[in-house]
């Protein structure tokens, strides 16, 4: 038999390809409203009076007094509204709905709608805000003595950008109502999220509410929190009208209103002894945005990986996420990693550098090793490959002679080579899996000999339609077309988790194939079976205690490499990207294929992150960035030199060996980039996105000194 | 007014304003719902479509444009031998993830190897540099239609 590794056309590619397949915006209009939410424009202020004028025939308003249940939105808190009752807390934040048949008319409405607000002075920089919504911290050694024993200590802080999604397509959502239920069907990743939430928000029981996943076109974590939101407001006004009704986004109305990656600052204060670092005391501020919707689980992530992948004896990490009048950010593919691992792989390569050191070679002996202890006092249970990794990866690359060429040189173009590492610990964070997600997978066996895959696992574009076939049709001995597997719809599959977190095919593929194991052995000919499996933590797991946060975090990790080559024109502050590229593991790849197209486009949105994906936020707190044309997202153009490596360490807990994978790859490579960009410049950089400008400027600053 | 084209091979009289968008057109009126829209303004390449044998965002063309012209969608495109091999190339190389790009990749594609029938990497990767992809990071996109060129694709 085939490995499983091997690629296979992937299930939607046919009605993809061909412009067949039906998106959000795709679906018949025939007896559907169009949705639109009228918004504040102002980032903080009390709501005086809302004046909605006579309304046409066949046309809703509705707010928050329309809301039949709770007016909230259940993400993980519940501060977030279906609609603004007493204040607006950020500029964008929706205030009611507009339905009716013809869009320009309900444009019409919107644009008469009278809205009396009372200014209030906004809070737009998180590090005077007084409302922090969540506040970690985590020690472990004596980051004291340590200090008090340095040769040396470094004291460097550093910066990171929103980072927009840029999915191609909106958000887009269409709500059903009929006798005694409610249906929702729209691009969306986690349809139980929704399901929840509209519950809540409707006040009714599960069997009333109905979420079906259309074909979606990219999420990235996008579409993880968002999708409850407007899904209750849709929800509303489809109620209201008695009507379907749809909203699909604009590209500018998603770009300044919905979810981005946190900005963030993070304060480094390293000891090195003996030219090694003996203690980090690390200080993080997210900037949570207006409530909290994942705000806390990001953050989470975010400070236990604020050490990188090194062993660091004493740590103390403390981190916060502070609330301000902003659009509120929320999951991002990395999800709290990417901050940190870039100030991480910074301070490393900075220390090295004034050590004299090579930044490389410094991180290799402070990577940490199978069997070490984790930030949070957990342990690596499974080999550490970084080192054969960066060995093959600097081979392949040429990056030490690359790097010491890089070191002399003069004239307008200069050049660097960078490397990184990161990791992505797999699944939900500490005992999510446990305590809160709970999956549960299916396999629903007919009698013709088909067997249906049932879970809530949505398919983005990751391949997950293609990835949980095989790993089932394998399990099964079964070719694949004897497998059935369709988008998720709430009343036909169990709550397998939502689809983020790299947890997927780790945790969900895992249950699937023990489901397969289970039908294959009890099989019988012609009759209906079927067979679920719930998530058990495996034995070796270290609990982890969410108070103390000690413990595993997660249960293993993917690895990842990274090494960018650039280029700078010192005249013009451009950047060239000569070359990026990244070695992976992520355990045994359930198809070659997906995981590449995984890896790249991952590298590439990093690429992005790391230069050329500004996100401006005005003084008024509005966001300026609301196109493609104010934001620029790589082309193809832009980096056409790009390479990855596959390195496979099994992990026996996942199906056939394979660990998370989506997320790993942006979460390292600003680290490589802007070691890149440092050995051109010659010139410590503290920040990404780095811009033209502040390259140029950069550029302006080390020649005059 | 009545505006005659011609879509997908054929021949139409369309009766509406001369302002309105063709996209707009053709995904309500024609249910060319393989036609994207990915911003309106554009900036992304979703809505490609071919206008008398050139490229062009359909979000940026007016009806009144499209006067004795013809039109090929994803939908008409879809129907012909150079589609086959583009579809298999992009199947192979794992071209299509979400998917939302992919209408629009094929229709540049085309375009490009009607001018171009050996295009180099970097040719390829100039010729669909006004399509966006988030998800593939592009690489595969690129060896998909440089497979099909070598394949002998001819739109
Ligand atoms: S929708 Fe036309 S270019 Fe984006
Ligand atoms: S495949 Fe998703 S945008 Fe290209």
């Amino acid at each position: 038999m085939d490995s499983i590794s091997k690629s296979v056309v992937k299930l939607d590619h046919g009605p993809k390809v061909r412009g067949e397949a039906l998106y959000a915006p795709d679906h018949p209009m025939e007896g559907v409203l169009h949705g639109k939410l009228l918004r504040s424009d102002r980032a903080y202020a009390r709501l005086l009076s809302v004046q909605v004028p006579e309304l046409p025939e066949g046309y809703v308003f509705a707010d928050w007094r329309d809301v039949p249940g709770e007016n909230v939105v259940l993400l993980i808190l519940e501060d977030t509204p279906v609609f603004a009752t007493d204040t607006v807390e950020f500029l964008g934040d929706p205030i009611g709905i507009v339905a009716g048949p013809n869009e320009a008319v309900v444009d019409q409405i919107l644009s008469k709608i009278q809205v009396e607000y009372e200014d209030l002075p906004p809070v737009l920089d998180p590090e005077t805000s007084e409302t922090i919504f969540f506040d970690y911290s985590h020690q472990q050694g004596d980051v004291d003595q340590a200090f008090a024993q340095a040769d040396r200590i470094y004291e460097e802080t550093f910066r990171t950008g929103y980072q927009e999604h840029g999915y191609l397509e909106t958000n887009g959502l269409t709500a059903i109502p009929s006798d005694g239920k409610l249906t929702v069907h729209g691009s969306i990743q986690c349809p139980y999220y929704v399901h929840k939430a509209l519950k809540k928000a409707l006040g009714v029981e599960h069997e009333a509410v109905q979420v079906i996943q259309d074909v979606t076109g990219g999420g990235f974590g996008g579409k993880e929190d968002y999708p409850s939101i407007l899904a209750c407001q849709v929800a509303v006004a489809a109620l209201k009208a008695g009507r379907p009704v749809r909203t699909i986004y604009s590209r500018r109305e998603d770009m300044a209103y919905t979810s981005k990656r946190h900005p963030s600052r993070s304060r480094y204060k390293v000891a090195v002894k003996d030219g090694r670092v003996t203690a980090m005391d690390i200080d993080i501020l997210y900037n949570a945005g207006a409530y909290t919707t994942m705000s806390m689980v990001v953050l989470q992530r975010g400070v236990i990986c604020a050490n990188g992948v090194y062993h660091i004896p004493n740590l103390r990490v403390r981190g916060r996420s502070a609330k301000t009048n902003t659009v509120p950010n929320g999951a991002f593919r990395g999800f709290g990693a990417p901050q940190t691992f870039f100030s991480a792989e910074m301070i490393m390569a900075h220390i090295a550098t004034d050590l004299g050191i090579d930044p490389l070679t410094f991180k290799e002996a402070h990577v940490a090793r199978h069997g070490d202890p984790t930030s949070t006092g957990g342990k690596y249970h499974f080999p550490v490959p970084l080192l054969e990794m960066s060995e093959k990866l600097t081979r392949e690359v040429d990056y030490w002679n690359k790097r010491k060429e890089y070191d002399t040189q003069s004239g307008r173009y200069r050049r660097g080579i960078g490397f990184s590492f990161s990791f992505h610990g797999a699944g939900f964070t500490g005992s999510g899996e446990r305590d809160i997600i709970k999956a549960v997978a299916a396999l629903q066996k007919y009698p013709d000999g088909k067997v249906e895959i049932l879970t809530a696992g949505t398919e983005m574009g990751q391949g997950l339609l293609t990835t949980f076939a095989k790993i089932v049709a394998k399990e099964l001995h079964l070719p694949l077309n004897q497998i059935i597997i369709a988008l998720p719809d709430t009343d036909r599959v169990p709550d397998s988790g939502p689809t983020v977190a790299s947890r997927s095919v780790m945790v969900v593929g895992e249950l699937l194939r023990r489901a397969a194991a289970r039908l294959k052995a009890e099989w019988v000919d012609g009759e209906a079976q079927r067979f679920e499996e719930k998530f058990q933590e495996p034995d070796f797991v270290i609990p982890f205690n969410i108070e103390t946060f000690q413990g595993d975090a997660y249960p293993t990790y993917s690895w990842g490499a990274h090494c960018v080559e650039l280029e700078i024109d010192t005249f013009t502050g451009e950047h060239k990207v000569l070359g990026a590229w990244g070695c992976y593991d992520v355990g045994t790849p359930i198809d070659m294929t997906v995981i590449v197209g995984q890896m790249e486009g991952g590298l590439l949105q990093g690429i992005g992150y790391s230069h050329m994906e500004q996100m401006v936020c005005d003084r008024r707190g509005c966001i300026r960035s609301n196109s493609y044309s104010d934001y620029t997202m790589p082309t193809s153009a832009d980096v056409p030199n790009m390479g990855v490596m596959i390195h496979v360490e099994e992990y026996p807990e996942g199906p056939y060996g394979a660990k998370g994978a989506g997320e790993l790859p942006i979460v390292g490579i600003p680290g490589a980039y802007i070691s890149a960009l440092e050995q051109a410049l010659g010139a410590d950089v503290h920040h990404i996105p780095f811009s033209m400008e502040d390259t140029l400027s950069k550029w302006t600053e080390v020649q005059t000194l | 007014m009545s505006i005659p084209f011609t879509l997908n091979g054929t021949p139409i009289t369309w009766d509406g304003s001369a302002t309105d968008r063709l996209l707009d057109v053709l995904r309500a009126e024609f249910t060319c719902t393989g036609v994207k829209c990915g911003c309106n303004e554009g900036e992304c390449g979703a809505c490609s479509v071919i206008l008398d044998g050139q490229l062009v965002n359909s979000c940026m063309v007016a009806m009144g444009r499209v006067w004795d012209s013809e039109i090929t969608t994803i939908e008409g495109f879809r129907e012909t031998e150079a589609f086959q091999i583009l579809d298999r190339t992009f199947a192979e190389t794992g071209a299509v993830q979400c998917g939302f790009c992919t209408p629009g990749m094929i229709i540049a594609a085309a375009c490009l190897l009607q001018r171009n029938p050996s295009p180099t990497a970097a040719e390829i990767r100039e010729a669909l540099s006004g399509n966006l992809c988030r998800c593939t990071g592009y690489n595969a996109i690129i060896s998909a239609v440089d497979r099909a060129a070598k394949e002998g694709c001819r739109p």
